[in-house]
């Protein structure tokens, strides 16, 4: 019922008239879909999912039959309450930074027997289905609403994720010779007419965290910043990186600890 | 006096401290974890991981590359930028403006070379009110700059390697890595020199 109310409204706004005049000037056409978010946010999608994900954490399940709750977020095994707003972390009990994504499917791997190779197999959401470590995540992420952004930086593997996640971000290669900066790089540009953030720059860095995970509009599903940095990749014109690999914890770590300090403001509404 | 001295000499001291612990090149790091990470997909092998001479030096020196290791890569993409045999630079226009329309081509969910992706990043035709700024305007490109043969040669070259022209430019080589076609190139070159192409209007 939601969902169909959700669609009726996007529908209603890609047929809106005054969309494309707005497109001529970019800066109000950002205006205009920032009120909707703040609108839709009243009633998001999300919290469907957010409340798909407690009952899949609370559920005994897999080969193991066993549930998520002495999963170890970086807190304590349990701990969701600010875990999210946490992450990625160093975890000494897998040798490496885990952004929360690659945490929770450790977890089912670990405590609950599932497979890593049959979870990576279909990682995003499409329209007929929605993969349980999204629900997860966003249940997860929820449970960091109004906190502030604080990716640790104590340990030296969590400094050296920073450092190699940086050198990602500006790393060019493959067919079109770009990096993540070749779009996000310098201030106040766009493709097409959606804006560019800069996310060297922590006032900009937010913006690659707020609103993930997140009910994207365009196609009407559930992502996580797992497919985030993927379609980013893809575009990028660069292979397929691995799910919850280390470059995207990497990555991720490097857009977090930028933004660090920002509140989070929960599961959010993508364009 | 003595306190001027005492202040170079602390100068000095943290200069050698910053010597003694340079900053960690953390760029051999991301390609081994990205080499360890990757996988090919469909037309993206993981062979584009690896930086060709241009991306080397561009990376290295964060797009900045001292003048005489520019002049010499730059000197060896222009050389390496075949114009057409027939001498012809323009093609249609309108082909060139639906070409410049499409963002597909050599992502792993294409099956080669396709669009030029034009209107991602410049102004180009009136019509198109949906464009970015990461590139310059392009509108009224020849209406601007002229409509000579030497200003073809240039749209021409510089669609099929921007990188001959400035180094380190985030505008793809797109003849260089084959994504556009001879034809393709001169339908693009069409959009911008055309007198008759709504760019020019």
């Amino acid at each position: 019922m939601k969902q169909a109310l959700v669609l009726g409204i996007v529908v209603a706004v890609a047929a809106a008239p005054w969309l494309p005049a707005a497109a001529q000037t970019p800066d109000p056409t950002a205006a205009e879909f920032d009120k909707f978010r703040e609108i839709m946010e009243q009633d998001n999608p999300a919290e469907l999912f957010e409340v798909k994900g407690e009952e899949l954490w609370r559920a005994r399940r897999g080969p193991k039959n066993a549930s998520l709750e002495r999963c170890d977020l970086g807190l304590g095994p349990g701990v969701v309450q600010g875990a999210y707003a946490q992450m990625p972390r160093y975890f000494a009990d897998a040798g490496r930074v885990m952004d929360a994504e690659a945490r929770i499917v450790h977890c089912m791997v670990t405590l609950q027997g599932f497979k890593f190779e049959e979870l990576a197999k279909q990682p995003f959401s499409s329209l007929v289905r929605t993969p349980d470590p999204v629900s997860l995540v966003t249940y997860v992420a929820a449970q960091s609403r109004g906190m502030k952004i604080a990716a640790p930086r104590g340990h030296p593997k969590e400094r050296a994720a920073y450092e190699t996640g940086k050198a990602i971000y500006f790393y060019r290669a493959g067919a079109f010779d770009f990096s993540c900066a070749s779009c996000h790089g310098v201030d106040g540009k766009r493709i097409r007419t959606q804006p560019l953030p800069n996310f060297t720059k922590p006032e900009q860095a937010i913006r690659a965290v707020q609103g993930w995970p997140g009910y994207r509009m365009t196609g009407g599903v559930m992502h996580s910043l797992q497919w985030r940095l993927n379609d980013c990749f893809r575009q990028q014109r660069f292979p397929e990186p691995g799910y919850t690999s280390e470059t995207l914890s990497a990555l991720l770590t490097y857009l977090t600890v930028n933004a660090n300090g920002h509140v989070y403001r929960g599961p959010g509404i993508k364009r | 006096m003595r306190l001027a001295s005492a202040g170079v000499l602390a100068i000095a001291a943290a200069f050698l401290a910053s010597c003694a612990t340079p900053q960690r090149d953390y760029r051999p790091d991301a390609l081994a974890m990205m080499k360890r990470d990757f996988h090919a997909r469909g037309i993206a092998g993981v062979d584009r991981l690896n930086e060709d001479g241009v991306q080397a030096a561009c990376n290295k020196h964060a797009d900045d590359p001292p003048q005489a290791v520019a002049d010499k890569l730059q000197k060896e993409q222009l050389a390496g930028i075949n114009l057409p045999a027939d001498g012809k630079l323009l093609g249609d226009w309108k082909s060139g403006e639906k070409i410049a329309q499409s963002g597909r081509g050599m992502m792993w969910s294409d099956k080669g070379g396709d669009g030029g992706s034009c209107y991602n990043c410049h102004q180009i035709g009136p019509r198109e009110s949906s464009f970015g700024t990461v590139g310059p305007s392009l509108y009224q490109f020849a209406k601007l700059r002229g409509y000579g043969a030497d200003i073809q040669r240039y749209v021409y070259g510089k669609i099929y390697n921007a990188k001959a022209y400035s180094l380190c430019s985030q505008m793809p080589r797109f003849g260089h890595v084959g994504a556009l076609t001879e034809g393709q190139m001169k339908d693009l070159t069409a959009l911008l020199m055309d007198p008759a192409s709504p760019v020019n209007q």
